[in-house]
């Protein structure tokens, strides 16, 4: 990457539209490394994502520890209770290790940072939230069209 | 690649940090900010300058964002206005140390 010579990204659209801790923080990582790198950043969360910016919610986003090869676990142990507890707090403390703050916390950053951070309509309508439901950093509910019109110009990126 | 500012000759890495922050000094500093399209330096630039100097001298490595707005005491907000387009790496190399390698 050193020296090379190439034109630089000017915008992003991160969608993130699954709600456990793993599927949650990849979308955020980029978010913010965009915005570290200059590059403009807009955060959309849809369906399971959702909870990611939902008061309640996003303190509590856990590992899933079923259905997932790379955990290197037996399914039927996955199962048990605990496992997903204990997988999420052990996953928490590597995160911290590395300086990637927690969900809230970082979703704050991100969005200190000028990443605009919105919410999905359909999903809002589908499990009948309102805005008193968001995080404070939640800048506003857009439909399909208006994201589209958002990222004029931006890369897409759906995790 | 050396350059030269004030009459000093200075040592710099391909991508444009100083290669050992013991050259460094506060006139270099006030020149790259100038270079990079930053402009004067405020009182509140520096505090981020010299968190900047106080951290890789104790720890031997550049902070990440998080570290610099955790403990220098300006905020994501500020750091953003103040050294914008990439702040940890705009205000790493004004304070002559290395290009921060972490993803946050």
């Amino acid at each position: 990457m050193e020296g090379k010579k190439y034109e630089p990204l000017k915008k992003v659209s991160i969608i993130i539209s699954k709600g456990s801790l793993v599927d949650v923080y990849p979308g955020l990582i980029m978010a913010n490394g965009a915005r570290m790198e200059g590059i403009e950043a807009n955060l959309f969360f849809t369906f399971f994502g959702l909870e990611a910016i939902l008061e309640k919610k996003m303190d509590k986003l856990k590992v899933p520890t079923v259905g997932n090869p790379a955990m290197h676990i037996p399914s039927i142990l996955g199962i048990l209770p605990g496992m997903s507890a204990f997988a999420t707090k052990m996953m928490k403390k590597e995160m911290e290790k590395l300086d990637i703050p927690p969900v809230r916390e970082f979703i704050e950053m991100i969005h200190d940072a000028g990443a605009g951070i919105y919410a999905c309509k359909a999903t809002v309508d589908m499990f009948h939230l309102s805005e008193k439901d968001f995080c404070k950093d939640v800048d506003e509910v857009l439909t399909v069209g208006q994201f589209y019109e958002l990222s004029a110009g931006a890369q897409i990126i759906f995790t | 690649m050396i350059k030269k500012y004030n009459g000093k000759s200075y040592e710099f890495t391909d991508d444009g940090y100083l290669k050992s922050y013991k050259d460094w000094d506060e006139e270099l500093a006030k020149e790259l900010a100038k270079e990079i399209g930053i402009g004067e330096l405020t009182d509140k630039h520096w505090q981020v300058i010299n968190f900047l100097r106080d951290y890789f001298e104790k720890n031997e490595i550049s902070p990440s964002l998080r570290k610099i707005t955790r403990e220098s005491g300006v905020s994501t907000k500020e750091v953003y206005s103040l050294f914008p387009d990439g702040p940890a790496k705009k205000a790493a190399l004004v304070a002559g140390i290395p290009k921060p390698q972490g993803c946050v």
